[in-house]
């Protein structure tokens, strides 16, 4: 591929994609219909609660779900690959080199009996096969790359024998070992102290730059979204529901569900006003309501919302949101939302 | 780590005590006394005495005990009451018999169990996993002198494809061809318990691993079949090694059924004799020595553990 080309050629392209688990009792709709594409070098975050796809989602990427349960339909291409149709062959030949992830907990995603050199080298020698001289000379590289202090001692160091956020940069580390072309993040910041949190981010976004990846980070929280990503894409029941440019998405939500979540945080303009929070709680993925997920919760659903899923519309050319009524389109703006949709009208 | 050595063996001392003096107590607590053994049935009460007076029986507890550990110290565990002569060789040459026998049967049971386990655990729920737990369950349950009378019977009588009794030329077992023979019908049936253990311990353990999210990491790496399960047999390592050191411990000592099946002359077969003798010094002794050799075995599962895994040295 050429480099002009792969510069107008997305990395990531996912259509239609769906994600269902059978067991013998019921089958669960964990990822229903997303598209997307990822840019090179750019960071798409996607934010959700507990349950509402995300990880699948992520994980669909290099098809890491228990092989035997799970049905994935649609597109999904990396760099120009189809990972849904890829053998398991294929499969483990893409995984750790085109594609890699980070997992929130390092403690659990890291093999407790090996020490991080010989995680990191098993990968690189998995890969590219060279000499174990040479893999471990790389090691030490990646853990000075992460930043990790006296980085030759820690080669030799087992994953307890860590910090919470050296373990993370370890983690790092082992997912950065053969510099992936698209590197995924499962929540890798939710399982640290807020003060080593931004470290980690920082440390994400520096990386980033210099190795020129795609980022797609999974999260739940707000701060840390508005933080490393470029674009955000919010999910709710499998799907999802606004897509836009960080900024824009973070200044004035379109769907009623974002603007709940922004509503019910914590920022210096709420100081002293109350919290609000969703009512109700979120959708039972084995029996899915017939239209719209949010509706039983959403203020202003009207009979259109439940009659069927609305459509995904284009607010702007980097702007979606599946809602009949978005913030910017509705009839009776409470003041506050007004006022956000007045200052973005010029 | 030298000091986690150091420390564990400092903990077998006093465990080796105890078991020394539960040993010497043994002459207490077993029923009958120990004179009434060697005296003659009609021996007047002052010979009675004497012989009490000669054994040293008619001293304080505690001193009798202080006696005896000086002397095992020192290696003297007495002379057999039935033949005269020093336990401590009868019981060497038994045990060099008994740790062949267990030695093979875990090594066979090990090599066994970990396949039939490992299959099990891959091919969790389908009829491969039934078929291994089937085998595994039935290892545990078969009493082994049944099993081993049973293949007597069969590969000794029916088809006369190996020998049933004794350990070979001269008695006492050596690792040669002529001697192996003789080791096969003992070492299967001895084998069956500590396989079906093994086979249970690996495919639950394995599963356990399995479901572990760094799994998924080493998927996630790209990490073949292959790489995978160097990272699941050394995970696995420490229970499975827990399971085979408990048992080889066992096949040491409670042999005595199967041993005395096939006249193995082992310390389970020197333990029958010496019970039917009422042989009370041989009978401690050879306890004595089972049980230190089944502390330090643990000793040595313990330290093997803190080697293969790195979070138990501390």
């Amino acid at each position: 591929m050429s480099a002009l080309q792969s510069q107008s050629q997305p990395l990531v392209k996912v259509r239609d994609l769906n994600v269902a688990f059978v067991s013998k009792e019921a089958t669960l709709h964990a990822v229903n219909g997303v598209d997307f594409d990822l840019a090179p070098k750019e960071t798409l975050c996607i934010l959700g609660e507990s349950g509402s796809g995300k990880s699948v989602t992520l994980r669909s990427l290099m098809r890491l779900h228990p092989p035997r349960r799970t049905r994935i339909t649609g597109t999904i291409q990396v760099d120009g690959t189809d990972i849904v149709a890829a053998s398991e062959r294929e499969l483990s030949s893409i995984r750790g080199r085109l594609v890699s992830m980070i997992f929130q907990e390092p403690m659990t995603a890291l093999d407790p009996v090996f020490t991080i050199g010989k995680q990191i080298t098993e990968t690189i020698r998995r890969h590219e096969g060279v000499s174990h001289q040479e893999a471990q000379r790389r090691a030490l590289d990646l853990l000075e790359l992460v930043q990790i202090p006296s980085a030759r001692q820690r080669l030799d160091a087992y994953p307890h024998e860590l910090s919470g956020g050296l373990r993370q940069r370890a983690m790092i580390a082992v997912a950065l070992s053969v510099r992936p072309k698209l590197l995924l993040a499962d929540e890798p910041t939710t399982a640290l102290d807020a003060t080593v949190q931004i470290q980690v981010l920082l440390l994400l976004k520096r990386i980033q730059a210099e190795l020129g990846m795609g980022v797609i980070f999974v999260t739940h929280d707000l701060g840390v979204a508005g933080e490393i990503a470029d674009r955000i894409a919010v999910m709710y029941a499998g799907r999802f529901i606004e897509e836009a440019p960080a900024e824009a998405l973070l200044e004035a939500p379109e769907h009623p569900y974002v603007e709940g979540l922004l509503g019910a945080t914590v920022t210096p303009a709420s100081r002293g006003r109350r919290l609000t929070a969703i009512p109700g709680s979120p959708p039972n993925l084995r029996t899915l309501p017939v239209g719209c997920a949010f509706a039983p919760r959403c203020t202003s659903a009207e009979p259109n919302c439940r009659a069927a899923v609305p459509d995904l519309r284009a607010l702007a050319p980097d702007r979606t949101v599946r809602c009949i009524h978005p913030a910017g389109l509705r009839p009776s703006m409470p003041p506050a939302m007004a006022f956000a949709a007045e200052e973005r009208a010029p | 780590m030298i000091f986690y050595i150091v420390r564990r063996v400092l903990y077998s001392i006093p465990i080796a005590l105890s078991v020394g003096l539960v040993c010497f107590l043994l002459v207490y607590i077993s029923p009958g006394d120990p004179i009434s053994a060697i005296a003659p049935p009609d021996a007047p009460a002052e010979m009675i005495t004497q012989l009490r007076r000669d054994y040293g029986l008619d001293k304080p507890l505690p001193e009798q005990f202080a006696i005896w550990l000086g002397r095992v110290v020192q290696g003297d565990l007495g002379r057999s009451l039935s033949t005269g002569r020093p336990v401590w060789g009868e019981v060497s040459v038994a045990l060099k018999n008994t740790v062949s026998l267990a030695v093979a049967a875990c090594t066979l049971a090990f090599a066994i169990g970990t396949l039939l386990g490992g299959l099990a655990a891959a091919f969790r729920d389908t009829w491969v996993d039934r078929i291994a737990m089937t085998f595994a369950v039935a290892g545990v349950s078969v009493p082994h002198y049944w099993l081993g009378m049973l293949l007597v019977a069969v590969f000794a009588v029916t088809f006369p494809l190996a020998p049933s009794m004794g350990a070979g030329p001269g008695g006492t077992f050596v690792w040669d061809w002529a001697h192996l023979p003789f080791l096969i019908l003992p070492m299967v049936t001895l084998s069956a318990i500590p396989l079906g253990l093994v086979a249970r311990t690996v495919r639950g353990t394995v599963i356990e691993i399995l479901h572990q999210e760094f799994i998924t990491t080493l998927r996630g790496k790209g990490l073949r079949s292959g790489g995978i399960l160097l990272h699941v047999a050394k995970n696995a390592a420490p229970s499975v090694l827990a399971v085979m050191g408990l048992q080889l411990g066992y096949l040491m000592g409670g042999s005595i059924l199967v041993e005395t099946v096939f006249s193995w002359p082992g310390t389970g077969f020197l333990l029958n004799s010496a019970i039917f003798q009422r042989d009370i010094p041989l009978l401690q002794g050879t306890i004595l020595v089972l049980a230190l050799l089944f502390v330090a075995l643990n000793l040595v599962v313990d330290l093997g553990q803190a080697l293969l895994d790195p979070r138990i040295k501390r």
